[in-house]
């Protein structure tokens, strides 16, 4: 039975909302007030569960929240949750850049944690220069780092330009000596954020590949926070899931990642308003309801990359014979905008509209799409924008092929690509 | 309990505080490579792209002899305890430089260092450490210039005094580099939350100087009520020490000495166990 290297127990991690100012002083002399009368800090009651979709009136949230778990030596564990689940903050705390507002973790070994690839590289130091410096960053002795140094050069190929200035280099080089320095690292315990899997395919690969190999065969352990569901699966065996700031799941990573595709797939996927009055919008155009309605076969069916999907809009207009147009952007998970597709203007009375957008199935890639709709007036003028309003997810589905890795692209049409002979 | 029994088998345990005296020093010497590394890539990194490069630390001094000279020994008329005017300003001058690059340059230490800080971990007194080391190059290069011009008035009837006492000029530095780098430490952990210190910071500096026999000796406030001023500035002795190991003129007080060193270890003291505390969750705040 192997020992276990990370123990987590009850952490919590509060974080103050708005601006630091005169307000914060206030507190600051509160909580002091507090301490110098052998009281608990007053703060640590309120706060409130992080879902940053609803604005409410506490200052106070808790990113984390009793997070209890371990990690034995030699074990892969992913980390997975939606933007803003606390990801990030427990990487920051593992790897020390930060410190929990309650509870404690336990450390057996070395860490090293790689949130950024090229963490203090200088633009005006050569490669060689920025190898050891960064190394030295990463937690490496000036002697590991020079009998790595060759090997750094050499999976990073570029040796021709080892002497040069690292601001000359192309972007492709400076990712992989970055990447480089830290693969060879030799951490008993190694933090990697997703960060790492920018970058083009064949680079990823080469990532994934050299994480494999030092939790597999070199024994270490490694804890990966990703978005890429493929990555996670292929890399570890324990996934834990993070919603809101509390541990939703942990377990096998199948079974987690399942569970996780199927809860988030259906939240989000409509906004509707009853009643005018609060509806979003302004005077002369709001929102009743937006909706994406995948086609599918049963509904506990995930949307994947085969499947039509419909987005349905209803609007109030409140101008007579307003011209008006609807455009929806379509923002990948990145924030880039895929593409953007808008309806033909349209002379309206005051009422209620109905507009529907189809998407055909084979059209758009695996990814998570962030939709935004804008409500444009005489064919010119944004009258109202609604932004990031519904999302939703469209998974992989390669049944009949061999190959996991991620496809890659932002749309995937389905054309006539055939052998002729 | 003992700190030991709590840390069991455990190579690290991260908890929300740390005892007041927990000051990582032994995180520090494991990271004595990263300090050489950076003092490093200070020097090779800071003249890039300048003709002149390390010639530019030339022309401050100079420059700023010069307006001495002018405002303090022509305008205002003060005397210089016998010194030639121009080594008395430069000698000053060399001394004031040292200790305000260690100050303000410290003192920014989180604000402008975040982006790293938040993102790997390393003792971050390092950056501190390594800007103070680093300066030292430069101020190296400021006693050069005083040096040359020292054998130049040699010539010209300012014979130059070579004595013993040449080794206490390390130890003075190493006291100016000490109170600048306590007063910048605690300086920069008060920065992260609140910015004011940071505007504050840049004109006492400036008020500091002139309360720093920079441009005229202790002396001339022999019979000054203001003098306690003066003397309650740990810089001051150290400056007067600076130059009667020089030229053998003025004076050099064992006590003024004595409390600008119990000075610096306060301060140093009170910084380390402010910057610890800070260092571990200022990311929240910055």
């Amino acid at each position: 039975m192997p020992d276990t290297v990370i123990k987590v127990e009850n952490i919590s991690k509060q974080y103050r909302l708005g601006e630091v100012s005169t307000g914060t002083l206030m507190h600051d002399v509160n909580k002091w007030f507090y301490k110098v009368r052998g009281k608990e800090n007053p703060y640590l009651k309120i706060g409130e569960e992080n879902d940053r979709t609803k604005k409410t009136d506490s200052e106070y949230v808790w990113a984390l929240r009793d997070i209890n778990f371990e990690v034995k030596r030699g074990e892969a564990l992913g980390i997975i949750g939606r933007n803003g689940a606390g990801k990030s903050t427990l990487l920051k705390i593992l790897s020390r850049t930060t410190v929990p507002t309650i509870g404690s973790i336990k450390i057996k070994g070395r860490v090293a944690s790689l949130l950024e690839v090229g963490t203090g590289f200088h633009p005006e130091l050569t490669g060689r220069d920025n190898i050891f410096l960064n190394g030295a960053i990463l937690g490496m002795t000036k002697r590991e780092i020079k009998n790595k140094f060759d090997e750094i050069v050499d999976f990073a190929g570029v040796q021709r330009y080892i002497d040069t200035p690292v601001k000359r280099y192309s972007s492709g080089m400076y990712v992989r000596l970055a990447f480089g320095v830290a693969a060879h690292l030799e951490p008993e315990i190694l933090i990697v954020d997703e960060v790492l899997a920018v970058g083009d395919a064949e680079f990823q690969k080469k990532c994934l590949g050299k994480m494999k190999d030092v939790s597999d065969k070199q024994g270490r352990t490694v804890l990966f926070v990703s978005h890429n569901m493929t990555a996670i699966k292929s890399l570890c065996t324990t996934v834990i899931s993070l919603g809101n700031g509390l541990i939703t799941e942990i377990g096998d990573s199948n079974s987690v990642i399942n569970n996780y595709l199927y809860n988030h797939m259906n939240g989000g996927m409509i906004q509707s308003f009853e009643n005018p009055k609060i509806a979003p919008g302004n005077e002369v155009a709001k929102l009743k309801r937006i909706e994406i309605r995948p086609e599918l076969d049963y509904p506990e069916e995930p949307i994947t990359v085969k499947k039509k999907i419909n987005i349905d809009i209803e609007f109030w207009n409140f101008e007579s014979n307003k011209t008006i147009n609807l455009t929806i952007f379509f923002n990948n998970f990145a924030g880039e905008c895929v593409f953007a597709n808008g309806t033909v203007a349209k002379i309206l009375p005051i009422g209620l509209h109905k507009a529907t957008c189809a998407i055909p199935s084979n059209f758009l890639n695996d990814d998570t799409y962030n939709i935004s709709l804008m409500i444009v007036g005489d064919s010119s003028y944004p009258i109202y924008f609604f932004e990031n309003i519904v999302s939703f997810e469209v998974n992989e589905d390669r049944s009949g092929s061999s190959w996991h890795g991620k496809w890659p692209g932002y749309i995937r049409p389905k054309l006539d690509f055939i052998f002729l002979s | 309990m003992t700190k030991e029994k709590i840390k069991g088998n455990w190579d690290l345990v991260i908890t929300p505080k740390s005892s007041l005296f927990d000051l990582n020093l032994k995180d520090l010497w494991r990271y004595r490579d990263l300090l050489v590394l950076f003092v490093k890539r200070d020097f090779k990194a800071q003249y890039k792209q300048t003709i002149l490069g390390p010639l530019w630390h030339l022309i401050q001094p100079i420059l700023t002899t010069a307006i001495f000279l002018l405002i303090f020994g022509k305008i205002a008329n003060i005397p210089t305890d016998g010194i030639q005017p121009v080594l008395f300003y430069m000698s000053g001058i060399t001394m004031w430089n040292y200790f305000s690059v260690c100050l303000t340059s410290t003192s920014n230490t989180f604000v402008v260092n975040a982006a790293i800080f938040g993102k790997v971990y390393f003792p971050r007194l390092i950056i501190p450490l390594s800007v103070v080391l680093s300066n030292i190059y430069r101020f190296g290069i400021q006693f050069g210039l005083l040096l040359a011009v020292m054998i130049w008035y040699q010539f010209h009837g300012f014979p130059i005094q070579i004595s013993f006492l040449w080794f206490f000029i390390p130890l003075l530095l190493v006291i100016m580099a000490g109170i600048g780098l306590g007063l910048g430490i605690i300086v920069s952990s008060l920065t992260t939350k609140y910015r004011d210190f940071t505007i504050l910071m840049t004109f006492i500096v400036q008020l500091l100087l002139y309360v720093t026999p920079v441009g005229y000796p202790i002396s001339y406030l022999a019979k000054s009520k203001f003098k306690f001023i003066i003397e309650a500035n740990p810089l001051s002795s150290l400056v007067e020490a600076f130059r009667f190991i020089l030229f053998h003129k003025g004076s050099i007080q064992t006590g003024g000495i004595l409390y600008s060193i119990i000075f610096m270890f306060s301060s140093l003291f009170i910084g380390l166990l402010i910057f610890s505390k800070v260092e571990r969750s200022f990311m929240d705040t910055v």
